[in-house]
């Protein structure tokens, strides 16, 4: 279906029945009990699980199949960001023309870096973009402040020119929105003991996430995607096969600059606001993390660590010692002490820590990542399946 | 004229000349060997025919163009295909992949983003992959990855890729170093029967006189970067400047 094979169906099929359903998956404890404080399932954090798949979607492309690691692709998420938000300001509050001008914009820009930065491989292609993102950043933070707005960044202002909108009525603030529907605009179902809230804005993102991840699914199989596979393995094959590498891995670059765009233009119309911190180095290591975390390389592996650490951001992040403390109310008070000083420094603030702890394991025992625990734990229950079938490995591809 | 005419081509580095008044004419169609001691400047000449090294003085004409300033993937466009040392494949990818991504090479030129269409979705290319493995008796391991294959294997593969783009001249360097004599033994045999069903010139590096004097036609014996003889295998077994050179004693 969709010019992929069943495989990829199947995955495709799955990963939209997840985000469709996200609000519900990711709201499974009623409001009020103990454990609600685990549910992900609100508007802003759901837009944030796709959004971030997105940018770790376009990062696998360049990093998973060329084996390029790029250490500054937040600039062009920052690059998005703004083009989006002038697009806000001059234009129109409708968030077609900044989506679009934010994936513009973001390829364009990853042009200039990437013809540059490509130039050397390895540790040094790494630096080069490493620079690049910082230099972006101070700008951005200072000699740019006109366009950027410095270190207050921008948001919509109600006296900006909006040639395509009608003038606001008074005392109303420009509300991003997709033909009159507002980006904010959710739709709430109360179940028995439970709410879910299904949002205008996640929906959106969500849609525009099946989609890049579908073209992420064409472009690991077509024939493109096996020439980045072949950068990764075998530079010196590839060129005295007649192939030139450079332009291969700077289509990679520029399409992954792409999605790093569409990931900041679309943060842009969820929240209307942007500042230079976004383009952080820390905000390129976190897209690292994810792909690595996840699985590089893997069709679905950016997109669960993108998740798994938003997830640990905002949830394990908003874990306080009184709550530890009712946790372990049932211990006696002395071991009830202690177990919570002992837990303390990983949650909270300490959430980075938590991360750390879980990206040393995964590294260590899941060079594959999440993916390849999937994958092992799927073995152990298909096991007894697979005697009596041939083996995988053996089995043609389909076409 | 030869399909591959090196001229007086000259290579220094530093203090070293590696090569001088290098003369080379390989004829279309034939196997041509280049022997020659250790540091002889067999692989600096090679690396000068194909993009690696670009010559301080000389020519080096393909086919009635000049190799010299290209790019080797524009080298290899030409129809210069390569056979390295140590077998060069794509090593993380299935051996199936190994053997389109040149003839996509071929069909396409050096750049194509063809990045919707599925791999698979191109029949003429799977079929003429598959035809070859079919031919370099490599069928059955299709979906295996290349870098889990024997050395001989890999080899075979390596030159299967070569072929599949129906190179018109194929550069083998030292093809069985280190091999054990039952795979130099079966490379020598690929080699013959290539070199006998296929309009294809071969030029071929090498250390092993087993392997030289059982493919060549015509031999260039290069010492101390200059050609010392150029003649037919029967004759430069018996050559005595090159039992000099090559073997280093007067026997």
């Amino acid at each position: 279906m969709f010019g992929l094979d069943r495989k990829d169906t199947r995955l495709l099929i799955l990963v939209a029945i997840l985000t469709m359903a996200a609000p519900f998956l990711l709201n499974p404890f009623p409001e009020g009990s103990a454990m609600a404080q685990f549910n992900a399932g609100y508007p802003d954090l759901m837009q944030r699980f796709v959004i971030f798949g997105i940018f770790a979607i376009g990062f696998n492309i360049l990093f998973g199949l060329t084996g390029y690691l790029s250490f500054g692709h937040a600039a062009f998420l920052g690059v998005g960001s703004y083009a989006a938000i002038w697009m806000m300001k001059l234009l129109t509050m409708n968030v077609i023309p900044a989506i679009f001008m934010g994936v513009i914009f973001g390829g364009l820009f990853a042009v200039i870096v990437g013809y540059i930065s490509l130039r050397r491989s390895g540790i040094y292609f790494s630096i080069l973009t490493l620079a690049f993102a910082q230099m972006s950043f101070a700008l951005a933070y200072s000699v740019l402040t006109p366009i950027t707005g410095g270190e207050t960044g921008l948001q919509p202002k109600t006296n900006d020119p909006r040639i395509l909108d009608g003038t606001l009525a008074d005392g109303a603030t420009p509300k991003a929105n997709i033909f009159g529907l507002e980006m904010s605009s959710s739709f709430e179902l109360p179940l028995g003991s439970w709410l879910f809230t299904f949002n205008t804005g996640y929906y959106l993102a969500a849609f525009v996430m099946l989609a890049s991840f579908y073209v992420a699914i064409r472009i690991f199989r077509s024939p493109f995607g096996m020439m980045l596979r072949a950068v990764k393995s075998n530079q010196q094959r590839m060129t005295y096969t007649g192939l030139n590498p450079r332009p291969y891995t700077l289509a990679a670059f520029v399409i992954s600059g792409m999605y790093a765009g569409l990931a900041g233009g679309l943060m842009v119309a969820m929240d209307t606001q942007v500042g230079p911190e976004r383009m952080f180095w820390t905000a390129s290591g976190e897209v690292v993390l994810m792909t690595i975390l996840g699985g590089v390389g893997t069709l679905i592996g950016p997109v669960l660590g993108a998740g798994a650490i938003k997830y640990m951001e905002n949830i394990i992040s908003k874990i306080n010692s009184d709550i530890l403390h009712t946790w372990f109310a049932f211990l006696p008070d002395g071991l009830e002490d202690l177990v919570v000083t002992l837990i303390y420094p990983f949650i909270g603030k300490g959430w980075h820590l938590t991360l750390g702890i879980i990206f040393m394991l995964v590294v260590i025992f899941l060079p594959g990542g999440l993916v390849e625990g999937g994958q092992r734990i799927a073995k152990l229950f298909s096991r007894k399946k697979a005697d009596d079938n041939t083996s995988d490995v053996a089995k043609a591809p389909a076409e | 004229m030869g399909i591959l005419e090196v001229k007086d081509v000259g290579k220094r580095f530093g203090g070293l000349q590696a090569l001088s008044d290098v003369n080379l004419s390989v004829k279309e169609n034939t196997c041509h060997a280049i022997i020659g001691p250790n540091g002889a400047g067999k692989s600096t000449l090679l690396n000068c025919l194909i993009g690696k090294l670009i010559p301080d003085s000389g020519s080096v004409m393909f086919d009635g163009q000049s190799v010299l300033g290209r790019a080797p993937h524009e080298i290899n466009q030409m129809g210069i295909s390569r056979v390295f040392q140590t077998p060069e494949i794509f090593g993380d990818l299935s051996v199936m992949e190994n053997m389109m991504i040149p003839i996509f090479a071929k069909r396409d030129g050096n750049f194509e983003l063809n990045a919707i269409g599925s791999v698979f979705g191109n029949k003429d290319v799977v079929e003429a992959a598959e035809a070859m493995l079919e031919e370099m008796n490599m069928a059955d391991k299709r979906h295996m990855h290349a870098a889990a294959m024997s050395r001989g294997d890999k080899r075979r593969l390596e030159i299967g890729m070569c072929l599949s783009q129906q190179p018109r001249l194929l550069l083998l360097d030292e093809p069985t170093a280190g091999m054990a004599r039952a795979d130099t033994n079966n490379t020598i045999d690929l080699l013959r029967e290539i070199k006998e069903e296929r309009d294809i010139t071969i030029a071929i590096i090498e250390h092993d006189m087993h392997v030289v004097f059982s493919l060549a036609d015509r031999i260039t014996v290069l010492a101390q970067g200059t050609p010392l003889v150029e003649d037919e295998p029967e004759k430069i077994k018996g050559n005595p400047k090159v039992r000099e050179a090559y073997l280093g004693e007067s026997a």
